[in-house]
């Protein structure tokens, strides 16, 4: 399940990044790697990009790349 | 000496002393957001001076380490995430710690600034930094913030296990930094500590394959050459000649055994973190609760965010107008009463004229103009300071999206409403070329304050005094308001074209952190604001002061015979008075000048713009700086208006400005409109097209862009004129 697809305030887990994105190799230094808790906490006012907590700090991402970001519910 | 807050680890001593240079080099390396400014500004009591190297387009900070023995400079970098560089910011904190910015010494310690709320990804950075062979003493700030959060840090336990000095700090407090002053005194005479990660054994291998073949290699710096694809170390690697088909080779290796080098230097990086980090946190809260989250529950809402935002920028933009005012009043008062005065000591005569025509019309009118520039870097440094210009690129990422553009690019467009010159070199920040160089070429569009003393003056003199609702909408607040929109609605198909055009490819993402809210601090904030209008006053003290001067000496020379003596003969013809035979010299005197005569040649292009040569030489010599044609109309209507009356509002005599032939005046609201639309699009500033070229590399696109805007500014402009003159 892809974190984009994930209802608020649910807390994740990661499973993977989708590689072949640069973008993929950014999230992922930026701690969006397997086994580190996600959670989207809210969508911009015109419903994208989505505010997400990433460990302990949050994070703004688009749909697109939270699309990049596998998870399974906490 | 030695405070608690010291958590040193055992450092081999150095025999080799790196003491023989006079001058230590230390660097300051962190994220974004954890309080690396206010720490550099600690550590050097705010003493610094900006340096822009050869050849690197981004501006390094520095200044002296306070309260040490060793003479030090301390070197400001970009916040960074990793040492994997892409955007030129990135690129500068790796060049810096590799020794190999011109002029620039490698660093002989570098300070790792941790932010122990966020400890895991700082960590992530810090373990790149280990591995880079320099000694580090690493600077934990935000103690405070990661108690509130219910976060206790054993700061021991984390020197040992990483095996450099640990040093928590509060850089809000200056005295609270002595201890990492004398930490980094004390780690110039030790070794660099040994790479703290062991890479999955592939990677190795090949890495020390690339070291065999390039020995002058540092261990790092091969292994970001191999995982870095297309990055910059590659570049540079391969831009010195290095053996470009052994990486290749060698990524082929990697990729047979089903190895991806950038994910597994990543995964064993962060493997790294949870092994040192383990018992060195405990959290006694869970996450999420902290009042920056309860904040950001309403300033990110959909609504209440939108409605904060909209709310804000006309905050801003209310007190751009009405708190700006009586400061503008107070300028313009105390320059009147200075050239009141100087016209009293001086004879009449050149000098007074330079003085008063060229010196206190050209600096003053610029000055009167500060006020506004201080109070929206006011509101930008708050911002910025507060985290809250993150949460305005979060809510209108979305509206940028279809220019091809990102939240990011709010920022930098959001500053060039002050000016275009920092909002350009801000666009360093965007990773992506393609997004940045849009960025670049759409800021100038932006009503910058320079354009405020056009509107300002043409508004204030043509726009009438017409308030509806009780004084809520006001005619001139709206014509302003149109002079904004103007240049946004011309950026937004400008960059859909180019984003279609020279710049199509792929969308840009948006991976932007939002850095917890933290009280603005007075002394950054006024800080920012001092610089920015110091620079702005160092502009308008060299550059407008030179172009006053210049422009004043192309309307007052060459001042021939042949002029008076045809003025005379006229005198005799009509029987002027005195008074009369003065203005009428004054004025043509400015028409046979060298700018009268400029402005007359080209007279043919502006005449369908409903602009005469007077408003032709104001155009021309506002090439240097849009606002000195400010400086230049009240040198040209003052010089008109005879020397009894030097200190005429300018709006004043551009009321009583009269076409010659007719007698009609010259400045009607269309032509006033038709003027200010042009000042609203052109690219009038040589500050911004330098800086164009030093951030782009190249000519080309502050050719583009002085052409592009010229061109568009003169349409519009005419649209304008014509428009107007068919309504009115
Ligand atoms: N609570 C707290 N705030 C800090 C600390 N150090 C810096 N700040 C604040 O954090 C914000 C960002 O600091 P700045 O130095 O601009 O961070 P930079 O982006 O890393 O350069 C500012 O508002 C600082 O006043 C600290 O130790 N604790």
């Amino acid at each position: 399940m892809s974190l984009a697809g994930m209802p608020l305030s649910k807390n994740c887990r990661v499973t993977g990044v989708r590689p072949g994105n640069p973008l993929a190799y950014r999230l992922m230094e930026m701690g969006v790697i397997e086994g580190a808790v996600v959670q989207v906490l809210r969508r911009a006012p015109l419903g994208d990009p989505l505010q997400v907590r990433v460990g302990d700090y949050e994070l703004s991402l688009r749909q697109s790349e939270a699309d990049l970001i596998e998870v399974v519910a906490d | 000496m030695p405070a608690s807050n010291q958590f040193t680890a055992a450092a081999a001593p150095i025999t080799e002393a790196s003491t023989t240079r006079e001058h230590a080099t230390i660097a300051l390396i962190g994220n974004p957001n954890t309080g690396k400014t206010t720490l550099f500004n600690a550590l050097t009591g705010f003493r610094r001076h900006v340096a822009n190297y050869p050849g690197v387009t981004v501006e390094i900070a520095r200044g002296p380490i306070r309260g040490i023995q060793r003479p030090t400079e301390l070197l400001d970098l970009p916040g960074t995430y990793s040492l994997a560089a892409h955007s030129p910011d990135e690129t500068v904190v790796c060049d810096a710690l590799r020794g190999r910015v011109p002029d620039q010494a490698r660093p002989d310690v570098v300070i790792a600034i941790v932010d122990a709320s966020n400890l895991k990804r700082n960590l992530y950075l810090l373990c790149q930094l280990l591995d880079s062979g320099h000694p580090v003493v690493v600077a934990l700030t935000m103690n405070d913030v990661a108690a509130a959060r219910g976060l206790r840090v054993d700061g021991k336990k984390l020197a040992q296990r990483l095996g450099v000095p640990v040093i928590a700090v509060d850089a809000r407090q200056p005295q609270s930094v002595a201890p990492l002053a004398q930490a980094v005194e004390d780690a110039l005479n030790v070794v660099p500590p040994p790479a703290a990660v062991e890479l999955p054994q592939p990677l190795t291998a090949v890495t020390q394959q690339l070291l065999d073949r390039h020995p002058e290699l540092h261990r790092s710096e091969a292994l970001r050459i191999i995982t870095d694809q297309a990055g910059h170390a590659e570049q540079l690697f391969l831009g010195r000649g290095g053996d470009g088909a052994l990486v290749n080779t060698l990524r082929v290796e990697l990729a047979a055994q089903n190895v991806d080098p950038t994910a597994a230097e990543i995964r064993a990086r962060y493997a790294w973190v949870d092994r040192v980090l383990g018992g060195v946190v405990e959290r006694t809260l869970p996450p999420g609760n902290s009042w920056s989250h309860r904040i950001d529950a309403i300033l990110t809402h959909r609504v209440g965010g939108t409605i904060f935002l909209l709310a804000l920028l006309y905050v801003v933009f209310t007190a751009l107008y009405s708190w700006a005012g009586p400061l503008m009043d107070g300028i313009e008062w105390s320059l009147a009463a200075v050239g009141d005065a100087i016209s009293d000591v001086l004879p009449t005569g050149i000098i007074r004229s330079l003085v008063l025509d060229g010196l206190i019309a050209g600096v003053g009118g610029v000055l009167v103009f500060l006020p506004q520039i201080l109070i929206l870097f006011l509101f930008i440094a708050i911002l910025e300071d507060c985290g809250y210009l993150a949460r305005a690129a979060f809510l209108v990422d979305r509206l940028m999206r279809p220019l091809g553009l990102s939240g990011r690019a709010f920022i930098p467009l959001l500053s060039s409403f002050a000016c275009a010159v920092p909002a350009i070199m801000g666009t360093r920040a965007i990773a992506d070329r393609r997004e940045r160089f849009i960025t670049i070429l759409i800021a100038p569009f932006m009503s910058c304050s320079a354009r405020l003393p056009v509107y300002v003056l043409l508004i204030g003199a043509l726009v009438p005094p017409v308030a509806w609702l009780g004084g809520w909408a006001r005619l001139d607040a709206l014509v302003m308001l149109a002079m904004y929109l103007v240049g946004v609605s011309v950026a937004i198909p400008i960059a859909w074209l180019l984003r279609h055009t020279t710049f199509s490819g792929p969308a840009s993402g948006f991976v932007l952190e939002l850095p917890s809210y933290k009280l603005p601090r007075l002394r950054t904030v006024g800080q920012r604001v001092y610089m920015a209008g110091k620079d702005f006053v160092i502009r308008a003290g060299s550059i407008i002061l030179i172009a006053s001067i210049v422009i004043w000496a192309l309307g007052y020379f060459p001042r021939s015979a042949a002029t008076q003596r045809a003025v005379q003969a006229q005198q005799q013809k009509h029987n002027w008075s005195d008074s009369e035979f003065e203005t009428h010299l004054a004025s043509a005197y400015l028409r046979d000048s060298y700018l009268g005569r400029l402005g007359q040649t080209i007279e043919p292009a502006i005449r369908p713009l409903g602009w005469d040569w007077r408003i032709g030489v104001g155009v021309l010599a506002s090439f240097p700086a849009r606002e000195v044609i400010v400086a230049t109309l009240g040198t040209i209507f003052n010089l008109e208006a005879g020397s009894e009356e030097d200190t005429a509002p300018l709006e004043q005599a551009i009321q009583e400005a009269a076409w010659p032939d007719t007698g009609r005046p010259l400045f009607t609201l269309p032509v006033a409109l038709s003027l200010m639309v042009f000042f609203a699009l052109c690219a009038q500033c040589v500050s911004t097209l330098a800086v164009i070229r030093r951030e782009t590399g190249t000519w080309l696109w502050p050719l583009v862009s002085f052409g592009g805007m010229t061109a568009i500014a003169y349409v519009a402009a005419l649209l304008v004129a014509q428009v107007g003159a068919v309504l009115s």
